[in-house]
């Protein structure tokens, strides 16, 4: 059914069309640009409050109490009970602070995380800029957030916070290497940095199975080298250290309160969608349906839907997973992603130039889990510190 | 000249000077990552999209931290005590126009300003990229071997201050082993990771 695939595109196409007789064709130019802005501005936040009462459930669940079940029927209007608690709470700012750099950080951290939304296409002939170099400017736009963090952590002047932000600066550095580079793997194979186009190349079909990379053995790896360079440039755990509750409180934002607190935790969860978006995209086939009979479905709706299974693996992640050390964040990065994701881009080499047939298959597979058994568990361990033995405990 | 290279423009002017006049190191530092990203935006401006976002992706993600890490990591980020301006600067003033003005001279002067503008290629994000890999391979290369050896001089400058440190280590393993519950007592290092 077209028309409910594209219903959003024609909404606007009519719209423009109402009023094109009244306005001029510049201002014509900004209704246009509004119009695709304001639907991301409204429909992924509405996704973090969603996210938020899904989480809180989640963790709940594993952790086996409740989770939020008073407001609303079984706590599901919670989200909007701490939005209106971080709007009419006090805004305090240290004397120490750096008042102007305490402001910009959380705004930067914010603006940046809704940049990149600009270039991921959420449904057929929904996206917002269809830019050339659409995955360098995600990556570009991203990078610029690693500064507004350290600005955070720098502006307090609060230890924990500058070792919060420390911590999460050398973490963001590490794990942008190996995000990026798994992408560069889909990037050699479609020879195109357009997102469009990248979906466009994963919808035909391979017999019963769809054309998504991560049905092959690279794009499999890659998919999940990209998810855990995600997980740790989002800074979520098992990847949390700069946040570390337990250790540095709340890390870079432990003196921000009222509604800066709430734009941090916006910026966290928008661009956690961003980057799970931009997997699924790479990956995941982007809003192409997986069957051929399902095509019935709108394609923004298989966007979602891919995004909230992602969401909730990694919710799944955040409740049974416990944090990493700091030599141990810094060992996987360096010492196993990074010359993984090397190995991974000659087996996306070897794909390519093998040709069609079950050979391309043996070779990269090979290739890669020959990697994976030199390369894994053993460097983990460290020497120097012994088997844990406990005194008053079993 | 458009409006919005002249907003670009004034942006970049002024986070320059920002960053020479702040007192504050780290202020300076942000300023200049602002000026990175005006720079960017110039680039943007043009049409040229791979320089610019490249520009944003390393000045702004890398560099600008970098500088931000040397300065916090080399000494403390307390603002002089003296102006930042030296006492000879009406000497330095002079000097900077009368260079400027010269160069100025030479560079309107030369055949290179009169030569008619060459009409403006196409840079396509494809299109240097192929470039890159047929026509510039080899100084891509060269560029990549620089760099390789550069970072392994890196590790190798840093690792040495590593030997004493390891024995240390060592030792504290051993009397881990004989002293067995002890090691609950000694939080792991945590500089093993940093580079």
């Amino acid at each position: 059914m077209p028309d409910l695939d594209q219903i959003f595109v024609n909404l606007k196409h009519w719209l423009l069309g109402q009023l094109e007789g009244i306005l001029s064709a510049s201002w014509l130019e900004l209704v246009s640009i509004l119009l695709s802005l304001v639907p991301i501005l409204i429909v992924f936040p509405t996704l973090f409050a969603i996210m938020t009462i899904m989480e809180r459930k989640g963790l709940g669940r594993i952790q086996n109490r409740y989770g939020p079940n008073r407001v609303g029927p079984f706590g599901f209007l919670q989200p909007a009970a701490d939005g209106i608690k971080a709007l009419i709470k006090e805004d305090l700012v240290p004397r120490a602070a750096d008042k102007v750099v305490h402001l910009l950080a959380p705004v930067i951290l914010v603006v940046t995380a809704f940049t990149v939304y600009a270039v991921l296409p959420i449904g057929r002939n929904m996206v917002v800029l269809d830019l050339d170099a659409g995955l360098l400017f995600f990556f570009a736009v991203g990078a610029a957030s690693d500064l507004a963090v350290f600005m955070a952590g720098w502006a307090i002047r609060n230890k924990y916070a500058l070792l919060g932000a420390m911590r999460a600066v050398a973490q963001m550095v590490s794990y942008e290497i190996p995000l990026i580079l798994s992408s560069v793997a889909v990037v050699m194979i479609t020879g195109t940095l357009s997102l469009p186009e990248i979906v466009m190349a994963q919808s035909t079909h391979f017999g019963f199975l769809p054309d998504w990379f991560v049905f092959t053995p690279w794009g499999f790896a890659g998919f999940l080298l990209f998810m855990i360079a995600a997980n740790a440039e989002a800074n979520r755990s098992p990847f949390d250290l700069p946040e570390g509750e337990s250790e540095i409180i709340a890390g870079y934002f432990i003196e921000y309160s009222g509604f800066k607190f709430a734009l941090f935790f916006l910026a966290e969860y928008l661009s956690l969608f961003a980057i799970c978006g931009l997997g699924i995209t790479l990956f995941l086939g982007g809003w192409n349906a997986p069957f051929a009979g399902l095509e019935f479905i709108p394609s923004w709706a298989w966007f979602f839907l891919k995004l909230i299974t992602l969401m909730c693996l990694f919710i799944w992640t955040r409740g049974t997973l416990p944090r990493l050390r700091q030599d141990q964040l810094m060992n996987l990065a360096w010492k196993f992603m990074i010359p993984m994701v090397l190995i991974n881009l000659v087996a996306a080499a070897l794909w390519h130039f093998t040709g069609p047939g079950f050979m391309r298959w043996l070779t990269s597979g090979a290739l890669l889990i020959v990697a994976h058994l030199f390369l894994g568990n053993p460097q983990f361990e460290r020497k120097d510190i012994g088997k844990r033995t406990y005194r008053f405990a079993e | 000249m458009t409006l919005s290279f002249a907003i670009i423009a004034a942006l970049i002017i002024a986070a320059a000077t920002a960053a020479m006049t702040l007192r504050n190191l780290v202020h300076s530092a942000l300023a200049v990552a602002i000026a990175f990203a005006g720079l960017a935006s110039a680039y943007l401006q043009l049409g040229a999209q791979f320089v610019g976002l490249t520009q944003i992706l390393v000045y702004v993600g890398a560099v600008a931290i970098l500088i931000v890490f040397a300065v916090l990591l080399t000494r403390g980020g307390e603002a002089p005590e003296k102006s930042v301006f030296s006492a000879s600067w009406f000497w330095g003033a002079a000097i900077a126009t009368s260079v400027f003005a010269l160069l100025a001279c030479a560079i309107n002067h030369s055949f290179a300003s009169k030569r008619a503008l060459p009409p403006q290629p196409s840079a396509t994000v494809e299109q240097i990229g192929q470039d890159l890999m047929t026509k510039f391979v080899l100084p891509l290369e060269v560029i990549g071997l620089l760099l390789t050896a550069a970072l392994i001089g890196a590790v190798i400058i840093a690792m040495r201050d590593e030997s004493p440190k390891s024995k240390i280590e060592d030792g504290g393993s051993k009397m881990d082993k004989t002293s067995g519950p002890s090691s609950i007592l000694h939080p792991p290092s945590s500089s093993g990771g940093h580079q």
